[in-house]
């Protein structure tokens, strides 16, 4: 029986929010892995791409709400997506048509692309608080869990309960969908491939009659619509507000780069292993501790290798070790 | 026109802008530009050592500032011996602790040869290091901050005078930047700008934690001043007498005098650090920088040792971010961690380095000014712009409301546009590298 509730509370506390957390960290990175394959920058502006595409979601979400439209159990804000998308795509395009255009055509060195990345991020930020301010914003309704402490306790008879929010489920369900979608468009279509081709040659994928601005475009909608998704189901499952989208730009690029630079599985497993970690080293290991230890062996303290408030630091000391003893990442990435 | 009277006459605009300031809205808002101005130069002096000079990406410029501001408080404050006596100790002999442990790691990683034997003693080491760091420092800790927490709570600084503090907080960010350096510095120019990012968040989460060090979100406040206090100056008979006799209000003018003394110490401190980078530009150190920085490989195959010399440029650079950290929690008089945001401290400061001209000094320095003007001056101009706009509107409309409550935020959006607006009509800034 102890076991039992030592394997829930595990689940409750680290597994189901590491999972969810590292679907959201697995889309962000795929977004910035797309950028760096096939624009060859780093994109400071990523974070605050994902706060604009949750914004505009949660903009239609709210005039959907007013109008009475709703999903049922399931939270508006899905229905609300494929806008937010729209919103972000011409956001995006509109950038580089007016900003990474020119710097493309001159063939500028990547880290003053960076550097413009980090106007576009003060113009996005910006804008961002502009529309819908500084403040944490609720857009989440319909259901809020899908099985309740309390129903799992009357269910199992166990002491210990397990809670799986909709927000967590759609999360897992939607990173899922997402990323079998994309890899059967990298893989499997003529778009896809010649994206891929690029990203791999960049002189070659030119002779062979690809048309680069073609590329760039479909790469621009497809971040767009990853930011979006990815910003909106972290909107759900925490809360929204700008400054912590901003934030989430570390772990994103640690779970890109741990994966390699350029790699789309390697976004996917840079995502959980930050995820897992943040989550694993900041949770208080006392509960479980007290279940499957005898008595006598119990802890006195929380037995908490670090303070939720150092999650950064967990990232980046992952994303230092990799570094030093890997530069490429786990899943060969590419280097500029 | 010639070099040198364009250049003096970009200067003489800003200080005609703060003059303006001056005349249409109060000297003493224009004294606070000018003075978060010289900070904002010295910072924007480090940057360009780094990125002028030898091309180095570092985004993590509020780490090395806040390390300044910590380095204000350990020096300035009066210690606190209760504190010292429940836990001081223990929590020096914790961190001697950590640090043996990690020295030990690295020592094994080094010594041993290769292996699975190697792993488990690294992995020994660090657990075994871990559990008893902790178990000596989180007792102390603890004990540090139950004493008096409402106003004490942690160890307090040495109780010297404040003006210690400045070279303190830049030797303080010179160690940090080291040990960032030695890790992170071989590594490509894009994963150096994420290593740095990283480490300037950790930097501001520890201080916001480490109660027992800077009494984290409760701020440490009153911090000791280089200059007298604006009421000492009021109770002053001399002092109101000669102010009466210029025909000023006291309290007013003592106000404008203690700005104008912060004045003249960051002015010093601007033109020494001013002088020694363009003496460091014109040597052949500076020569040798950015043969560097324009090819790396060939700078390597003439015998430099390019990642030393990265090293120390790095370490230069943050050691006067540092200096300008200390100097802000001066004016300041108060240490807030949770106040310091990378769109400020970090990113403003490149805006600065790019808009006033990378790889010049006086650029860097005309950006400061400039960047620090208008970074403050936007809000008000925003206002104005949206009650300009929004005139026709009838009042408690929610647009013209919204519109009123977010001109705020147009500062970012501005300095967006500024960035990028110079980036592609002017990539090389207002003074350009000769």
């Amino acid at each position: 029986m102890d076991v039992l509730n030592a394997i829930v509370a595990l689940s409750n506390f680290v597994l189901i929010p590491a999972i969810a957390y590292g679907s959201q960290l697995a889309l962000g990175a795929l977004g910035v892995t797309l950028i760096y394959g096939i624009l060859r920058f780093s994109n400071f502006a990523h974070g605050d791409t994902m706060a604009f595409g949750a914004m505009v979601t949660i903009l239609v979400t709210w005039w959907m709400q007013s109008l009475g439209i709703s999903l049922g159990p399931l939270p508006t804000a899905l229905l609300a997506l494929p806008f937010g998308i729209l919103g972000c795509i011409a956001l995006l395009v509109l950038t580089d048509k007016a900003v990474y255009k020119f710097y493309r055509a001159q063939k500028a060195k990547p880290v003053i692309l960076v550097i413009v990345s980090m106007g576009i991020m003060f113009i996005m930020n910006g804008l961002v608080r502009f529309v819908i301010g500084p403040d944490d914003q609720r857009f989440a309704d319909g259901e809020r869990f899908i099985i309740s402490a309390r129903t799992f306790r009357e269910m199992t008879g166990l002491s210990e309960g397990l809670a799986f929010r909709t927000s967590q489920g759609i999360t897992i369900v939607t990173a899922v969908v997402v990323v079998i979608a994309l890899f059967w468009f990298l893989n499997r279509t003529r778009t896809g491939k010649s994206m891929r081709a690029y990203s791999d040659n960049e002189d070659l994928a030119l002779l062979s009659g690809i048309n680069p601005e073609r590329v760039v475009l479909y790469t621009w909608m497809l971040v767009a619509g990853l930011a979006t998704i990815a910003g909106v189901l972290y909107g759900l499952d925490k809360s929204f507000k700008p400054f912590t989208y901003f934030q989430l730009l570390l772990p994103i690029f640690a779970a890109a780069i741990v994966g390699g630079l350029g790699s789309p599985v390697g976004a996917i497993a840079g995502g959980f292993v930050i995820a897992f970690s943040e989550v694993t080293i900041t949770y208080a290991w006392k509960k479980v501790a007290t279940y499957l230890l005898p008595e006598a062996l119990e802890p006195d303290g929380l037995v908490q290798l670090l303070s939720t408030d150092y999650k950064f630091a967990v990232s980046f000391v992952i994303l230092l070790i990799v570094l030093l003893f890997r530069p490429t990442g786990l899943f060969k990435g590419k280097a500029v | 026109m010639n070099e040198t009277l364009k250049n003096t006459g970009l200067f003489a605009v800003v200080a005609a802008l703060i003059a303006i300031t001056g005349f249409s809205q109060s000297w003493n808002s224009a004294l606070l530009i000018l003075n978060m101005g010289l900070i904002s130069a010295i910072m924007a002096l480090g940057v360009n050592l780094q990125w002028g000079f030898a091309g180095l990406f570092n985004v993590g410029v509020m780490g090395f500032v806040a390390l300044g501001g910590l380095a204000a408080v350990l020096i300035s404050m009066e210690p606190v011996g209760d504190a010292w006596a429940a836990g001081g100790v223990g929590v020096l002999l914790g961190l001697v602790l950590g640090a043996a442990t990690i020295t030990a790691a690295v020592l094994v990683t080094t010594r041993m040869a290769p292996g699975r034997v190697r792993t488990a003693t690294v992995l020994a080491v660090l657990i075994g290091g871990f559990i008893l760091y902790r178990s000596v420092f989180d007792p102390s800790v603890e004990a540090i901050e139950d004493i008096n927490p409402a106003n004490t709570g942690y160890l307090g600084g040495l109780g010297l005078p404040v003006l210690l503090a400045w070279p303190v907080g830049g030797l303080l960010a010179a160690g940090a930047a080291w040990v960032i350096g030695k890790t992170a510095l071989g590594l490509r120019s894009d994963y150096l700008a994420i290593a740095t990012l990283g480490i300037a968040e950790i930097i501001i989460a520890v201080l916001k934690n480490e109660d027992w060090l800077s009494r984290g979100v409760k701020n440490v406040i009153g911090l000791p001043r280089p200059v007298p206090f604006e009421v000492d100056l009021q109770n002053d008979p001399g002092f109101v007498e000669n102010v009466t006799d210029l025909g000023l209000d006291p309290v007013t003018a003592s106000s404008i005098f203690v700005k104008l003394n912060y004045s003249i110490l960051f002015a010093v401190v601007l033109v020494i650090l001013l002088v020694m980078a363009q003496l460091a530009l014109k040597s052949p150190w500076g020569r040798m920088m950015r043969a560097i920085r324009d090819n790396e490989v060939a700078a390597e195959a003439m015998g430099k040792d390019v990642t030393a010399r990265h090293l120390q440029i790095f370490i230069l650079g943050s050691a006067i971010c540092g200096i300008a950290g200390a100097m802000m929690t001066t004016l300041d008089g108060q240490l807030t961690p949770g106040t310091y945001q990378p769109l400020r401290f970090t990113f403003l400061v490149w805006v600065m380095v790019i808009v006033g001209g990378s790889g010049n000094n006086f650029g860097a320095v005309l950006g400061g000014f400039l960047i620090w003007f208008l970074w403050v001056q936007v809000e008000p101009m925003g206002l104005f712009l949206m009650e300009t706009m929004t005139a026709g509107m009838a009042d408690g409309n929610w647009l013209k409301e919204h519109l009123m409550d977010s001109a705020a935020h147009m500062r970012l959006l501005t300095m967006g546009l500024i960035l990028l607006l110079v980036l592609r009509f002017s990539p090389r800034g207002l003074i350009p590298e000769k």
